[in-house]
């Protein structure tokens, strides 16, 4: 960098990798766009998925370890730390916002469950049943009549209590990381991990028991997206957990300096809230009446 | 303004450079750069192309609208005269086209994109952006997203043509089962695209805000622009992920069968249309924020007196932005809205009319008794205030649930969006072009072509859009490429109007390239003793990396009794 500089800023090198994930993440999505019309495109869109896919993860993985090495040779003067607690704060917000989106049309469909079409098909406010997904059922009722819903109570229940308590684990890990604690940040780490991985393992197999299929009527959509969304949030959060990990054994932190660390523990305490919105909503209040599987 | 650099020396800064100021080689420079000045002058490029493909978009269309029937469509679409439906599908490509692409790829990368990289570094004194390798994937993301956008025009939308024809809206069910191709897809993607590029320049924008301000510099003496910047920087952060949302239910209704939007399994079309405007009504003020923020530069630079009113500029803004945030549905009016909430939307809405008017007052009141200066910036600043009052009025006629009924979906509404965006929006743009091309290039433009650009250009979208007013009135919908006889006359002279527009635009390149070829170089400061934002103390174009040494704003003026030292 040029000589003279009077200011803790971190001014940057030009780096490749912008313009590579842009391009990765163009590729991807054009990819996706192609697997939708087989009878357009063929099978060309599995190679054009994979190849935008690869790139984005190349991205990532070279950007993230820019950005460490950077940590680690000091570039990261305290103003720079601010930078990126309020570039994490911000990000999260955005991402509060996404899940907004969701949750909106969650409740649109619960608290007003009759289809806009509904008055106008019957031509009458009369009628007492509308069909849905195929399934007459009576008005007003969000849940398509005769189909079961997941117990909440069950495995909803358990995977709330694993992330709760992952959310414990997390904070054992910052609080042994502050006081020194290399092998207690480990542990911590560890345990952090197995239990969101123990989460998504849960969630995984719910699906493939859960007695109704991905879409056909609105609670199924909304349920299916709302946690499909989490759940690909807290894989983020797990690898970002696990890349923490990796940087405590070879020797990354300080107990002064861990900001990788505290972003991936509000990143889990994000993806944790999030739980706890969609489990009192979406599984609790939600099902609310309906049958248990 | 609000920022005192009068007693910030820059010597000493700019002869450091004179032995560092080493740059990058071409490509690491244009295509890895992590200058926010580059970036900045990247994205102006960008939304100049983009805009010369929008605007080329809406010539086709006021040509094909300049007499009854169809002229023109069936050839772009590659079909006969006689084939009405693949002329009918070519239209609604079109106003899609012209819609996303002047809304997504030009409007907001140049503002933000262009001028807010460009200035709100200079502005605080910061050397660059907060994090700039974040920044320069806001900029590729655009540019990705505009490609998927224009890959959409060459796969098939419906059974009908190529493109996708589902206007800048996007509304289900005719985005979902009424435009089954893959020109739809590639159109939802071109947003997903873009829309992150945005967010990440949003965290980036509100970082360098709140934390790169030079010593000195508290939130309250930051230049109009900047705070302008920080609030749209807001609104783009929270509405664009809800926008996300809506697009991600397209995408599955379309392609995996949830129901989001479909009736028939029990979703509702109107949820995509709150969604939508969620996002949409805050877009429309991303739109015009920093504009706001550029013209109160302008005004108070070309008036020699600080800005009317300062803190109540800054605070009207951030009022606009919030209450942005409880108006959306005043787009949804014939929804079947129930007359309570048509009564709460009607009345915040007209509450935006009260910060609004705050601004064009202060405006007023910075060039009451000030010693104007009639600069090429200057003359597009008061147009823009004299037409973005018009489209300003306007628009408290249509935010009236009643009125509205009538009103909606007529060229009325036509007039009025484009009197704010493409006289408002667009007339801050220019007014900021001319007002920092010295700066940017470091070379002078030509007066008399600036001047000779804002007159034709002023002629021609007044007699494009004012007559709009008038066939809406007489209740002429949208988006439709024919029209009975009896509109026939105001739509000939609106057409009339393009081509003097365009005209301009010619005016506009001839401009450009005689000041890069022929222009004058620029001062540090061309435009006097007005001009008192730090970015007037740098050369002209400022060192590659500026500010090595942070300047200092010294407290010794109260930022609303500040005059130029001089002065």
């Amino acid at each position: 960098m040029a000589g003279n500089v009077n200011h803790d800023y971190h001014i940057l090198e030009p780096d490749i990798w912008p313009l590579v994930g842009s391009f990765s993440a163009l590729t991807f999505t054009s990819g996706m766009v192609l697997s939708f019309y087989p009878d357009l495109f063929g099978a060309a869109s599995k190679i054009v998925i994979w190849a935008g896919l690869a790139g984005l993860i190349a991205t990532f993985f070279m950007w993230f370890r820019n950005v460490t090495i950077e940590a680690q040779q000091g570039d990261h003067t305290p103003v720079v730390q601010l930078h990126m607690r309020y570039g994490m704060i911000l990000f999260i917000a955005s991402e509060v916002m996404f899940f907004v989106g969701w949750f909106w049309s969650f409740f649109d469909f619960a608290l007003f469950p009759d289809p806009l079409a509904y008055d106008a098909a019957a031509g009458s406010t009369e009628a007492l049943n509308v069909l849905v997904g195929g399934t007459e059922t009576p008005k007003g009722t969000f849940i398509p009549q005769g189909m079961e819903v997941l117990d909440p109570f069950s495995l909803p229940l358990l995977n709330t209590l694993i992330l709760l308590c992952s959310g414990t684990t997390v904070t054992w890990a910052h609080h042994a990381l502050i006081h020194g604690d290399r092998e207690g940040l480990k542990q911590g780490l560890w345990a952090t991990i197995a239990l969101g991985v123990l989460f998504s393992g849960i969630q995984a197999y719910e699906y493939g028991i859960a007695p109704f299929t991905f879409g056909g009527n609105t609670y199924s959509s909304a349920f299916y997206m709302a946690t499909g969304f989490h759940g690909f949030h807290v894989l983020i959060g797990t690898i970002f957990l696990a890349v923490c990990l990796y940087r405590a054994y070879i020797g990354h932190f300080t107990p002064r300096q861990h900001f990788g660390f505290e972003a991936a523990a509000w990143y889990w305490h994000f993806v944790d809230v999030v739980w706890l919105f969609l489990f009192i909503a979406v599984y609790i209040w939600g099902g609310w009446g309906a049958v248990y599987h | 303004m609000a920022t005192t650099a009068d007693n910030f020396a820059p010597a000493a800064d700019t002869h450091a450079h004179d032995h560092h100021d080493h740059k990058p080689n071409f490509f690491a420079r244009w295509f890895m750069s992590t200058n926010h000045k580059d970036i900045g002058s990247l994205y102006l490029i960008f939304a100049i192309v983009a805009g010369i493909i929008g605007g080329a978009m809406s010539g086709v269309m006021r040509m094909e609208l300049m007499e009854p029937g169809i002229q023109y469509l069936w050839w772009f679409a590659g079909s006969s005269p006689e084939d009405i439906s693949a002329a009918g599908h070519m239209w609604n490509v079109f106003i899609t086209g012209h819609g996303l692409i002047m809304v997504f790829f030009m409007v907001m990368p140049a503002m933000i994109g262009g001028f807010g990289n460009w200035f709100v570094p200079l502005m605080i004194g910061a050397p660059d952006m907060a994090f700039p390798r974040m920044n320069n994937i806001s900029f590729w993301l655009t540019v990705v997203g505009f490609l998927s956008l224009l890959f959409s025009l060459f796969v098939p939308g419906n059974s009908i043509g190529n493109g996708a024809g589902v206007g800048w809206t996007v509304y289900a069910p005719l985005s979902t089962t009424g435009a089954p191709g893959p020109a739809v897809d590639f159109a939802i993607f071109s947003l997903h695209l873009a829309g992150a590029g945005s967010i990440l320049g949003a965290t980036n924008f509100i970082t360098t805000i709140f934390n790169m301000r030079a010593p000195g510099m508290t939130l309250h003496k930051m230049p109009l622009f900047v705070w302008s910047v920080l609030v749209t920087a807001f609104l783009l952060l929270l509405a664009l992920p809800v926008l996300a949302a809506a697009i991600t239910m397209l995408l599955t209704d379309r392609n995996f069968g949830t129901t989001f939007f479909d009736p028939a399994g029990g979703g509702d079309p109107i949820l995509y249309q709150h969604l939508f405007w969620f996002f949409g009504h805050p877009e429309v003020y991303i739109m015009i924020l920093p504009g706001f923020g550029m013209i109160s530069q302008i005004i108070a630079t070309f008036s020699r007196k600080p800005v009317f009113g300062y803190l109540g500029m800054a605070y009207a803004m951030v009022a606009i932005g919030v209450v942005g945030f409880i108006v959306w549905a005043h787009h949804m009016y014939t929804v079947g809205l129930d007359v309570n909430t048509k009564m709460y939307f009607t009345a915040a809405t007209m509450v935006i009319a009260v910060p609004t008017g705050v601004k064009i007052f202060s405006w007023i009141a910075t060039m009451w008794g000030g010693s104007m200066e009639l600069k090429s910036p200057m003359v597009w600043a008061l147009g823009f205030i004299f037409l973005f009052t018009v489209g300003g009025v306007t628009g408290v006629v249509l935010a009236n649930g009643g009125i509205d009924d009538n009103l909606h979906d007529t060229y009325y509404v036509v007039a009025h969006f484009h009197y704010v965006l493409s006289m408002g929006a667009v007339f801050s743009l220019f007014a900021g072009f001319y007002y920092w091309f010295p700066k940017m290039s470091g070379r002078m433009h030509s007066e008399f072509l600036s001047h000779l650009h804002f007159w034709v250009f002023f002629i021609g979208v007044n007699v494009i859009f004012f007559p709009q007013h008038f066939l809406g009135m007489n209740g002429m919908p949208r988006r439709y490429p024919d029209y009975p006889e009896a509109f026939a006359f105001w739509n000939y002279i609106s057409s009339i109007g393009y081509m003097i527009m365009a005209a301009s635009m010619l005016i506009f390149f001839v401009n450009l390239a005689y000041a890069f070829l022929a222009g004058k170089k620029a001062a540090n400061n061309p435009w006097g003793e007005g001009a008192t934002t730090l970015e007037w103390t740098l050369t002209s174009p400022p060192p590659f990396h500026q500010f090595e040494t942070l300047p200092v704003i010294e407290d010794h003026h109260d930022y609303h009794d500040h005059r130029p030292a001089t002065a």
